[in-house]
């Protein structure tokens, strides 16, 4: 009897989901089952969506020194837009103050509006719809599963906050911003704007280490921008919640396509927690999830709604 | 019963410890979790401490800023430089010139810090000094609204071998586009010794005036290098001797009166008839002009100093 429900529930799953494949052998696809049952635009709406996010407020940037229309003047790390609005990333005005400096004026409004927008909305989003390095890491992934790649190593997920620590230890030790030398977050969004010189060695650096040795090592386990970010999400508004988990059919696509996979085991398979919400800051509100299950078990809401269907 | 050296009375107080906790079950002095937990966070920690440890240790090796980079103008000594300038460019953007550029990784500047190269596109001193408006970061200092007070550099006069003004040319040309000519750049007559009929304009650069715009280095007409060359401040000047008073300046400043009160005023040979001080000499002065006849040591008849002597 037990053995004709597992069959039954494993005809159930889509050949060429994560599950489904490991049980046949073949390289997965995760997501296919959503590009039969929705379609493929709706398969990908987050993910285009994403795209259109980090791509659009890169061309923000560039249409300035491409083509002469000055929008967005400066970079992530710091900008004025349209000649009034300044916007600076906090983190960098946290490790200024580590430094022992206090920014001008402009830098400090920028740095509030970018802290309480990020603070207010969720603090991982401009992990997944801003930076830049996320297009380079989830191009990593994407090979790392189209090749079948398994195994490596990445550090512990907790490294990046202790790295995020010892991020502002060493400002404060050597009197400057010395994270700036290496952070590729910058580097990569700064050299796409004013050039590269050696930079890219440093972008290459983090794709090949996602593909080869650590599976979501950069972004994953040791950003500590990402951490900072991640921070300012214990309170933000938008979450994702797992409201249809009852219409799970445990393909675990979504675990595949997760860059933070942890975060979802609480909210689908109530582990921990009674609601369906995931909560965990880690999770970076991309929606891949949403796009890749094919039964709908996930929509965005925001964080006061707890409800389950 | 084979008795254990010592083993007795202890064993007898574990087994009762055991009997008053958990039955059965002995409980290791750490839980199994906790231990895991810490030995994990040392690992943790650990890694990204030598992570850290290597980034602030690079920063530091890699700070060193190249003697013809040179900050824009306002730019706080390198070290508040680096802690505050958070690489955003908006100094490089509102540069009207495109003298600014923000270092790449590999110029051997810290990377997206702003400098320029003189040689290449010198600072043109703008009135309204815009990169340190838009610098919203306290990397460039605000205090700064008279551009020629800012002091980016130090023009260095640095190859005398093949200065043409120092060759016995009239090029000036340093001299001439120094947008604070007469008081960052002077020229300097002195004789030509090699000609010994012709003067040398040397072109003379003063602290208290140039900015280190660069001007001269770029117009330096000399192929290649320059013979004029901005060059950071520290490396420019030597460091005051202050325990070395100048005389003329504490003169100066007390009013005319010397630190050493008024000295004995003696006579020069040859010299009487004219102010203390003027050793100048005129044609038909001096001691040729006082005996006109053969060298006749020692018979001045009207007494006096003069020996007659003559070379």
């Amino acid at each position: 009897m037990n053995t004709t429900a597992a069959a039954a529930k494993e005809r159930k799953l889509p050949p060429r989901s994560v599950r489904g494949a490991a049980m046949r052998g073949v390289v997965a696809r995760p997501g296919q089952e959503a590009i039969d049952n929705k379609g493929w635009l709706r398969a990908h709406k987050w993910l285009l969506l994403r795209r259109f996010s980090q791509l659009g407020i890169l061309a923000l940037f560039l249409v300035g020194p491409w083509l002469g229309w000055w929008i967005v003047k400066g970079n992530l790390s710091s900008s004025l837009t349209l000649g009034v609005l300044p916007l600076t990333d906090p983190f960098l005005i946290a490790q200024q103050l580590a430094a022992g400096q206090w920014p001008y004026r402009e830098a400090l409004i920028g740095g509030g509006i970018v802290l309480a927008f990020y603070l207010l909305l969720g603090g991982r989003l401009f992990c997944s719809w801003v930076c830049p390095v996320n297009l380079v890491t989830d191009a990593a992934s994407w090979l790392r599963r189209r090749l079948g790649l398994k195994g490596g190593k990445a550090p512990a997920a907790r490294t990046r906050y202790w790295l995020l620590a010892f991020v502002l230890v060493i400002a404060a030790a050597t009197g400057a911003l010395a994270w700036e030398w290496v952070n590729p977050v910058s580097m990569l969004h700064r050299g796409l704007i004013f050039g590269f010189g050696l930079s890219w060695g440093i972008v290459g650096g983090i794709f090949f280490y996602d593909l080869l040795i650590a599976p979501r090592g950069w972004c994953g386990h040791l950003c500590p921008q990402g951490a900072f970010y991640a921070l300012l999400g214990r309170v933000s508004l938008f979450k994702v919640t797992a409201d249809q988990r009852s219409a799970c059919n445990d393909c675990m696509d979504c675990f595949a396509v997760c860059p933070e996979p942890q975060v979802i085991r609480p909210a689908l398979k109530a582990v921990g927690q009674d609601h369906p919400l995931i909560l965990d800051a880690d999770c970076t509100t991309c929606g891949r999830c949403i796009d890749v299950c094919g039964q709908d078990v996930f929509r965005l809401t925001t964080r006061f709604n707890r409800s389950e269907s | 019963m084979p008795a254990r050296p010592g083993g007795g009375a202890g064993m007898l107080q574990r087994r009762a410890m055991e009997d008053q906790s958990t039955p059965a079950v002995r409980k290791p002095a750490v839980p199994p979790a906790r231990r895991r937990f810490l030995k994990d966070a040392a690992s943790v920690a650990g890694g990204a401490g030598m992570l850290a440890l290597g980034v602030g240790l690079y920063a530091k090796q890699a700070s060193a800023l190249p003697a013809t980079a040179i900050r824009p103008p306002g730019a706080f000594a390198e070290a508040d430089f680096l802690a505050a300038c958070v690489r955003c460019g908006l100094c490089v953007r509102d540069c009207p010139y495109d003298t600014l550029k923000l270092a790449e990784l590999g110029d051997g500047v810290v990377s997206g810090t702003p400098y320029f190269n003189a040689r290449a596109i010198p600072c043109e001193m703008c009135e309204d000094i815009p990169c340190v408006v838009a610098c919203p970061s306290g990397a460039l200092d605000r205090a700064l609204t008279n551009i020629e007070d800012a002091r980016m550099g130090l023009a260095v006069l640095i190859d005398q071998e093949n200065c043409l003004n120092f060759l016995g040319l009239r090029c000036d040309v340093c001299y001439r586009v120094c947008p604070v000519i007469d008081k960052a750049i002077t020229l300097e007559l002195i004789h030509n010794p090699r000609s010994d009929r012709h003067a040398m304009l040397l072109p003379t650069v003063h602290s208290d005036h140039c900015t280190g715009c660069g001007k001269c280095e770029q117009s330096c007409v000399l192929p290649g290098e320059s013979a004029i060359k901005v060059l950071p401040i520290r490396l420019a000047q030597g460091s005051k001797a202050e325990h070395y008073l100048r005389g003329w300046e504490e003169k100066g400043a007390a009013g005319g009166e010397s630190l050493i009160g008024d000295q004995i005023e003696l006579p020069v040979r040859g010299l009487e008839d004219k102010a203390y001080g003027d050793t100048r000499v005129g044609p038909g002065e001096g001691p040729q002009g006082r005996s006109e006849g053969a060298y006749a040591p020692a018979a001045a008849p009207g007494g006096g100093l003069d020996s007659g002597w003559k070379p």
